[in-house]
């Protein structure tokens, strides 16, 4: 019997504007939020290991760090799959950076003691593609990010992925942290019971201290790269947009365009 | 703290393009900290000529560690205890997907910070700032480290600067760590799908996601057709992953980096994936239905719209045009 942790975020809805908190540097969370979408890639894998038979999955569990209203996150991922979920949610995490936030996610992991951590490639708000990395890191098992076909056999996982010179086709042993490249799969949409019943499903939710997390190791002061000042980039002249409403003024449009530039 | 530990990627016998920046870009840093740029090679085959090279782009030290190549867990192990053998303030790696893991892991192990997406790099004050394009580019963070700093590159956001003449390779023997034992590389570097040319064309029309089928790519060969000559057809990451397209055509961060005169992005949503390898072209245009898309914050030429309708009747046009 094996178990799968699965590592979700609460994001800013991709729909809404997003902008950096100036006084801290840090991007203002406070609007609407939703689960990563990456992330749903993750937990549709999982979903489909025990499905297939390719594992024998007891349990699929969402594991998540953030403020309160990242249990949303969590009763999404419930929805589309996860048997459970725990939420991490303290004030002495506020301001981790990726390094912070992969050790107390690591130590999360540590508790459930799984076979197999799967997480999704990038978050949307961050992007730092590493978190996945680090938590592996803590653990000391192996990582392998931007996956897009997964394969069991017994104890080894046989995976293909894009890298900087083609495709590679790598095996990894269990235990393992693996990051699944949105490629992957078509994840599926939440039933209207399971959304209604994702709030049923046990939650348990953590402070530092319940976690034994180290304090000193997250948060601001137990981040080692620190946010200093933000600037504007160079600005760049605005292009034209046109909205598309009679498609042979709009095509007449884009050939003037060209021809002014002396592009056709 | 002031030298600085630059990860070299190579494969086949060359070094990574973004490596050689990465090397470039902290030999400039190191002349303004007072210290030297020393190389971390990791691989079973890098002969001599190949290791030694890193001097040519401002390395002090080629330090070359036999191990298997091609998965983050082995440079993990020979990056961090390098430096924390040495003497050194931070470890740079070029952009790319192993950057990004090894990184991760280095930051990790040696209780460091680690700053993704790097664009510009500059020392403050005897430390190194790190300069971070976020929110879809429009504001750039600037980061500092409070000790060991780990920083990821952009790809192609260092230029590759010439200085100095080979230097000595130096065999460094590290433990590999258990992790690095449960990895293994089967295949590496498979090209999958037809051998395409998309980095000379002054033209190219590439297909994104919201092409909504490999069939569907004949719209774009009617509009490259309709340009004639020097165009081309290239793809989107997520085009190709889903076999739509071959690798060989695929323009960003794991596929190849283009800078035509015309780039027209059908259904391509612009990531910063994809950005990073088109964003050179003179002029971009997009064509795409989700106004939300980013490709729309940078293209010169944005149309909202239904692509399936108005790219067939815009190569009519093209073509009536050239007569």
């Amino acid at each position: 019997m094996t178990k799968i942790v699965v590592l979700v975020k609460e994001v800013p809805d991709a729909a809404v504007q997003k902008h950096i908190d100036s006084s801290v540097g840090r991007l203002d969370r406070s609007g609407e939020k939703t689960l990563n979408p990456f992330d749903t890639h993750a937990i549709e894998a999982a979903l489909q290991l025990r499905e297939s038979g390719a594992l024998d999955v007891e349990e699929v569990v969402a594991i998540t760090v953030g403020p309160s209203s990242a249990q949303k996150a969590l009763h999404k991922a419930v929805s589309l799959g996860a048997d459970r979920s725990i939420h991490l949610t303290d004030d002495a995490l506020a301001g981790s950076d990726v390094v912070a936030t992969g050790y107390a996610l690591a130590e999360l992991v540590k508790r459930e003691n799984p076979d197999l951590v799967l997480a999704g490639q990038q978050s949307d708000d961050g992007q730092s593609y590493a978190v996945g990395a680090v938590v592996a890191e803590h653990l000391g098992w192996p990582a392998l990010t931007q996956v897009i076909k997964l394969d069991v056999d017994g104890q080894t996982l046989t995976c293909e992925r894009q890298a900087e010179y083609g495709y590679d086709t790598v095996k990894v042993e269990l235990p393992a942290v693996i990051s699944v490249g949105d490629a992957i799969n078509e994840p599926r949409y939440p039933s209207l019971k399971a959304i209604m019943g994702a709030k049923k499903k046990p939650l348990e939710t953590l402070s530092v201290g319940d976690a034994g997390i180290d304090a000193s190791k997250v948060g601001a002061d137990g981040s080692q790269a620190v946010w200093q000042s933000s600037k504007q980039p160079p600005a760049k002249s605005a292009g034209t947009i046109i909205e598309d409403e009679d498609t042979a003024q709009t095509v007449e449009k884009i050939v003037a365009w060209l021809d002014e530039r002396k592009l056709v | 703290m002031s030298n600085i530990l630059v990860y070299a990627l190579h494969h086949d016998g060359a070094i990574n393009k973004n490596s050689l920046g990465a090397i470039s870009e902290a030999s400039k840093l190191a002349g303004e900290l007072g210290g030297e740029v020393h190389v971390v090679l990791v691989g079973e085959d890098i002969s001599d000529d190949v290791a030694g090279s890193v001097g040519t782009y401002g390395a002090a030290k080629a330090l070359r560690v036999v191990a298997p190549a091609g998965v983050a867990q082995p440079v993990v192990d020979a990056v961090a205890k390098i430096a924390q053998d040495g003497d050194y303030g931070y470890a740079i790696f070029g952009g790319g997907l192993l950057g990004f893991e090894a990184g991760a892991g280095v930051a990790a192990r040696l209780g460091g910070g680690i700053a993704v997406e790097i664009t510009g790099l500059r020392v403050d004050g005897g430390a190194i700032i790190a300069e971070r394009p976020i929110l879809g580019d429009s504001e750039i963070s600037e980061i500092k480290f409070k000790g060991f700093g780990v920083v990821v590159g952009r790809l192609n956001a260092f230029e590759l600067a010439p200085s100095g003449s080979a230097v000595a390779v130096e065999d460094v023997a590290v433990e590999l760590s258990a992790a690095s034992g449960k990895v293994t590389v089967v295949t590496r570097g498979e090209q999958r799908g037809a051998d395409v040319n998309i980095e000379d064309a002054q033209v190219l029309i590439t297909g994104g996601r919201g092409l909504g089928s490999p069939e569907n790519f004949s719209v774009a060969d009617g509009l490259a057709a309709a340009f004639g000559g020097n165009a081309a057809v290239a793809a989107t990451r997520a085009a190709v992953d889903a076999g739509w397209f071959p690798y060989a055509g695929q323009i960003g961060q794991t596929g190849k980096t283009v800078a035509p005169k015309v780039y027209i992005g059908l259904g391509v949503s612009g990531a910063i994936q994809h950005k990073v390898g088109m964003q050179s072209a003179e002029n971009i245009i997009a064509i795409n239905k989700d106004s939300n898309a980013p490709i729309f914050e940078f293209a010169d030429l944005g149309v909202i719209g239904d692509l399936h309708a108005i790219v067939p009747a815009l190569s009519e046009a093209i073509k009536a045009k050239k007569g």
